[in-house]
Parts: structure tokens; sequence; C-alpha cells
């Protein structure tokens, strides 16, 4: 069907071609356009490094959902205190006895010192919460700035002013800092100090205040799109056939943000979970027993003279999802605006 | 891209045949400022752009009405006035004798379907992820038509009515070229079946040889449906060609208005004059140059603060201490025909043969000239 039509014709996708052939010539010889969507899709087909990247963080994904499928086929869990239930795991001092921080074909990637817990489980189950807070963060934080940024860019004026000058007051916080100071306020505000905090509320409460000051880059962004966009004709040939501002921005504005929405998203989502994991670095993350990747991090950090395989494969793993990630943020972004790059 | 365009659907107004002359649009006093906006910590208005000042002006149905006039003297601004892009900040605006100039989105509902426009850059005026099916289409589903055989059965034949291919309903924006763009905007004006459609500098954005194919389409349009244009140009030739009536803008203001002879071949306003001689033309070598020689100086003045009394006096050669004081009455003068209205204290003679003198008022052309003439 395609070579007997135009060349910049394609066919619709995943519709084999026999059928339209068969079909009605009438119809088979139908002209489809391709969507700026579909012409993203084709670039980005084509840029390896971005198709690996995808791949990568795709597998760190699944990881992170079959985590608990992984621990079962495996045969353990990251509570079990292996080290401390057997002996002949570690040694007096609370380090393995094996060498290379424990590794053997049972502990695949070592036990670790002191708890004796098994590394690996606690990384696959420290990549799933890390990467299910910044998920919800990534996922909180695009729709608030969606609504927000639109609206400013929009309907202007006084709306514009104010989003804008609460824009600028947040955007000079120093993120980490009121991280750490207000990690602590915000359990207390439900938790009374003597109470053991509850994990979900730790959860809740980590996203939360990443939310609190992560909209405003794409906000900011956004409303400058919608300030370009809103003067373009086709706005206007929109309101002149009688469109509600409702419907224009549905229809017209909205698929045109598709792509810095895409973009930014992409690119927001590897600081979130360096962030969780920076903040249970510190010890306002997580806490023990709920495994996670940034903790092991502080664990590590503890050990690394006795023990510096412990650090190895956590690190690995976050240097490989950072560095995977923004790389098919940039191939996104690429095969968005080829024009921007290079 | 074939010119020869079958009109397969007119609308039922034009085929009962609605006595001609009906006046559709009228205008009255339009005025349309602009705050300017300053000063720190606070911003409050520090002067007003006069857009658009107090014009009068009349469409009938089935008529081509062209508005001529520099860049920046309200033509568009006028457009989007009457199609009520924006509201206007005093006069009024009258489509069928029903007053529209304040009227709100759902007020406007039932005469947003008659009154339609077509834009200038077909870059900007097509949404990029939308097909053009979805396009055409939009106007449709916004005011819940449902034609018979379906929206998209009447899409392909409007596609068809514009000269594109109907196959090309799924195709995107950016697979087409200029002219085709701007077709498919004309089809999107034609959706809903409109009766007056303003049409602001459709051509302009397009290559010389694209634009006689639109204006063509637009003419054929306006003759096979009965529908009426705003015709907002700033190319005389094209107006020309399109309007039957013609409104000459200055500053805001209109300063002459009348049939299209009459216009182009008896024009009383100066300004008019001056417009008119801008008009390049071919001459052929040993012809005689038998126009009037007219070149102004300097820019149009800033519509933020406009010259009193008649507007066009500054760069005027035969300007008047009273043409400073008094502001000229747009008025048919004596001699000129019927409709034709001009607003001038010192009407220039109606003709537009070769003076015997040139009136170059630009101090550089006029030095070059000189230059130029002493050899001989």
């Amino acid at each position: 069907m395609t070579s007997s039509t135009e060349t910049t014709v394609s066919g619709p996708p995943g519709e084999p071609d026999e059928t339209t052939t068969a079909a009605d010539p009438a119809v088979a010889a139908e002209l489809v356009g391709r969507s700026p969507g579909q012409l993203m899709w084709l670039r980005f087909k084509r840029d390896r490094t971005g198709v690996i990247s995808a791949y990568v963080v795709g597998f760190f994904f699944v990881v992170a959902i079959l985590a608990p499928v992984i621990a079962k086929l495996y045969g353990k869990d990251p509570y079990t205190l292996y080290g401390q239930n057997e002996p002949g795991l570690l040694n007096d001092f609370g380090y393995p006895i094996a060498p290379n921080g424990g590794m053997s074909g049972r502990f695949w990637f070592g036990i670790e010192p002191n708890l004796g817990r098994d590394v690996f489980t606690q990384l696959i189950y420290g990549i799933r919460t890390s990467l299910g807070i910044a998920l919800a963060v990534t996922i909180a934080v695009t729709v608030t700035a969606i609504l927000l940024g639109i609206s400013a860019g929009y309907l202007g004026g006084r709306v514009d002013y104010f989003v804008g000058r609460i824009t600028d007051l947040l955007m000079a916080f120093p993120a980490q800092l009121f991280f750490v100071a207000v990690m602590p306020v915000v359990t207390a505000v439900f938790v009374s100090p003597v109470d053991e905090t509850p994990t979900y509320l730790r959860v809740v409460a980590l996203i939360t205040v990443q939310w609190f000051l992560g909209w405003m880059g794409l906000s900011r962004l956004l409303r400058g799109q919608v300030l370009s966009l809103r003067e373009r004709e086709f706005i206007e040939a929109a309101r002149v056939t009688g469109a509600s501002s409702w419907r224009i921005v549905r229809r017209e504005l909205l698929p045109n943000l598709v792509t810095p929405i895409l973009v930014q998203s992409t690119l927001m989502l590897p600081t979130f979970v360096t962030a969780e994991a920076g903040l249970s670095f510190l010890g306002v993350g997580l806490v023990e027993p709920t495994p996670d990747w940034g903790r092991m991090f502080a664990i590590g950090g503890e050990i690394y003279q006795n023990d510096l395989t412990y650090m190895f494969f956590p690190g690995i793993a976050m240097v490989i999802f950072i560095v995977a990630f923004n790389l098919l943020g940039d191939s996104v972004r690429d095969a968005f605006d080829p024009k921007a790059a290079r | 891209m074939s010119n020869d365009i079958s009109l397969s659907k007119a609308p039922a107004a034009a085929a009962a045949g609605e006595p001609a002359g009906e006046t559709l649009l009228q205008v009255s006093g339009l005025t349309k400022h602009f705050p300017v906006m300053g000063g720190f910590p606070f911003k409050r208005q520090v002067g007003t752009v006069q857009a658009v000042d107090g014009i009068d002006l009349t469409v009938r149905a089935a008529e081509s009405f062209g508005l001529v006039g520099e860049s920046g003297c309200g033509k568009s601004t006028t457009g989007r006035l009457i199609t009520r892009l924006l509201e206007p900040t005093a006069g009024t605006v009258s489509y069928r004798g029903q007053d529209i100039s304040h009227a709100t989105r759902k007020e406007l509902a039932p005469v947003r379907s008659e009154i339609q426009m077509i834009f200038q850059d077909p870059y900007s005026s097509l949404n990029p992820r939308q097909t053009v099916g979805t396009i055409i289409g939009g106007p449709m589903e916004i005011n819940g038509i449902n034609p018979p055989g379906g929206r998209e059965k009447r899409v392909r034949e409007l596609l068809e009515t514009v000269g594109l291919n109907p196959e090309h309903f799924n195709r995107f924006p950016h697979e087409f070229s200029g002219g085709q763009r701007q077709r498919i905007g004309v089809a999107r004006a034609l959706a809903l079946e409109p009766r007056l459609i303003v049409a602001d500098e459709p051509v302009s954005a397009l290559d010389v040889s694209i634009q006689a194919q639109v204006v063509n389409l637009l003419q054929q349009v306006q003759r096979e449906m009965g529908i009426a244009f705003l015709f907002i140009a700033h190319d005389l030739a094209i107006v020309r060609h399109f309007s039957q009536r013609v409104a000459v803008m200055y500053l805001g203001k209109i300063v002459e208005v009348g049939d299209r002879d009459s216009i182009y071949q008896r024009p009383r306003h100066p300004y008019t004059h001056a417009l008119l001689s801008a008009v390049p033309e071919v001459e052929l070598e040993g012809e005689e140059r038998e126009r009037e020689r007219i070149r102004l100086a300097g820019d149009v003045p800033s519509p933020i603060n406009p010259p009193s009394g008649c507007r066009f006096r500054t760069r005027c050669w035969k300007a008047a201490d009273k043409c400073a004081v008094e502001e000229p009455p747009l008025i048919r003068l004596a001699g000129a025909e019927e409709g034709h209205l001009t607003a001038c204290h010192f009407p220039e003679e109606p003709t537009i043969a070769a003076r015997d003198e040139d009136i170059v008022m630009d101090p550089a052309l006029a030095a070059l000239e000189d230059v130029s003439d002493r050899p001989q």
C-alpha cells in the first residue's frame, strides 16, 4: 500500500496492509497524514541512545514493579536478618566472613554488615520505594504546573500576577535545606512526637514537600508557552467560531503543550529520585525497616572503610539509572524538536 | 492546483436570490483605544493607542467591501472588532439590525456562524496538532451543526470547493504549502455557511503567484455563494480586483470611501492620491508617464498622540491652518458620485493624470532628483 501511494503517506499504525487494500480500492488510496506525534516517534526510534536508555529505564521500572515477585523467586526478603539468624555469615565484628561483602550463589549482592540482611532484595525493594515516590511527585508536580501555568498564561491579568509572585517566592527557597527543616515539622503536624510515625505518613510527607517546591519551573515554562500560543491566529480562529475558553484550552492549547510537558517531566523524575535518596541519606526520609535506595548510601557511608562492596551495587544502579533517564530525556526532546538539537 | 472549482452546495439564502443591497453590517462611530500602561512600582495608564477612532461603514449583502491603508492604520483592529475578537471602546457594530458591539459569547452564538474570518498568516492560523478534517470540522462541532451525510462528508465537500483533494482530510497542516494552507483557512470559514467573511489580509503572506489563485478562489466563493466580504488589504491592486466598494483608512479614521471606480479613477483625498501614486506601474520604453507622481515624506504619526484636526495634515502638501484646528467631516463633496465620501478641507481634483509638477515631499528623494536634473 505504501509503495503505491505517495512517499509521505503511511498506513494507519498497527493495521495490516492487506485488509485495507482488499476492502475497497477507494479506502486504500486514502491519504493518512503523519501527525507530529507519529513523526516524533519515528525520529525517536532512529535515535539509538534514546532507545537503549528507554530499555534501561524500562528495566528499572519493571524491577521496581516486580520486586515482590523477584524476591519470591529468589527466595529471600529484605527484612530477615540472615546474618544474625545463621551462624557463619558474619564475623564477630559484624562484617561478612565471605570475601567481597559476602557475595555468593545464595546472597548475590552480598550481606549487609551488622544486621545481616540480603543486599539484593534490599536494593530492588529500595528502588521500588524511591521510584514510587519520585513518580508520585512527578505526577503531582506536572498536574499542578499544568493547572497553574495554563491558567496564569491564558487568563493573564491578576491571576498571572499572583501565580507569578508565588512562583518567585517559592523559587527563592533553598530546596534541600527546606526539605530537611520541614520534613520533621510536617510529620509532627499529624503525629505526636512521642508516637511512632507510620511509614505511609512519611511517604506522604516526602511527596508533599517535594511537590511543594517542585512545580514552579514547569509552570513558568508552560505559562510562557501559553502566552506565545494564545497570540497565534488559530486561537482567534477558534474564538471566531464561538469556542468556549475551556474548549480552547483543551483542544487548541493542550495538544501544543504536550512536548514541553513530556520532556520536562522526563528530566524531572531522576532529580526527584536523587532528592529522595538525598533526604534518606540525611536521615529525614524513610526510616528502618522500610528498604530505601537512599538509605543504602547512608549505611554504605558508615562502613565503607571495612566493607566497600556494600556501596557498590546501589551506587552503580543509581548511576546507570540517572544517566539513562537523562539521556532518555534528551532524546525525547530531540525527537520532539529536532531544530533545537545540534 | 486547478482554478476551476465546483461549488457543490450554495447556501439556501443565496439560491433564493436575496434582495441585493440589503444592509448586512452597519458600523457607526466604532472606536478602539488600547491603554498604554507604565510606571513603577504601580502600573497605571499613561496613554492610549487610538487604533480605531470613530469609523462608520456599511457592508451590504453579497457585496465585497475593501479596506485599504498603510500598516498600523487600524485596518486589522477594525476587522477584529467586527468579528468581536475585540470589544469596542465606543460605537456600535450591528449585524442585520442586531447590536453585537458588547454581546457576550453566549449572546453572540447565533451570529457567530454568519460572520467568519480568514486570517493573514496561514502558518499560524492552523493548529499544527490537528488534522485538516478536525480544523475544518471544528466550527461545525462547536456550533452543533450536523449536515446531512455527516460532518466528514461536508468537510470533504468543502475541501473540494476550495480546490484541495478531499483525501487530504487526515493530513496535518505542516504537509501543505502556504497557498494550500490558506485554502484550508477559507474552507474553515465556509464551514458554517457564513453571510459575511472578514478577510484580514488573506493573501499578503503568500507568494505573488499564489496570491492570484487565492484571490480568484475568494472571488468565486463570493459570487457563487453570495457571501459578503470585508476585504482588508494594503495591496491596492488586489482590492481593486476584488472589491466593489473601497474605504481608505489613515491613522484610525476613514478618509475616503466610495465605489471602486470612483476611488481609483477620481480620488479626492490627497492621501488617496498619494497611495494610488505609490503603486508601481510598468512603463514601456518611449511611453510617456501619464500618472501623477506624489512621494510622501516620513512615517505615519504615532496613534498614541495623533495630530489635531485632520490627521493627515502633517504629511499633506495642501495643509493649512484650518486643517490643524478643524477635523474635516466625511461628506459627499460637490461633483462627487453618490456614495463617494471624502474627509478633506482642500480636496484634490478628481483625476489621477500627471500634474505639471511632481509632488516630492521626501527631502532625500528631492535632493537626489535635483542632482539628476542638473545636467539637463
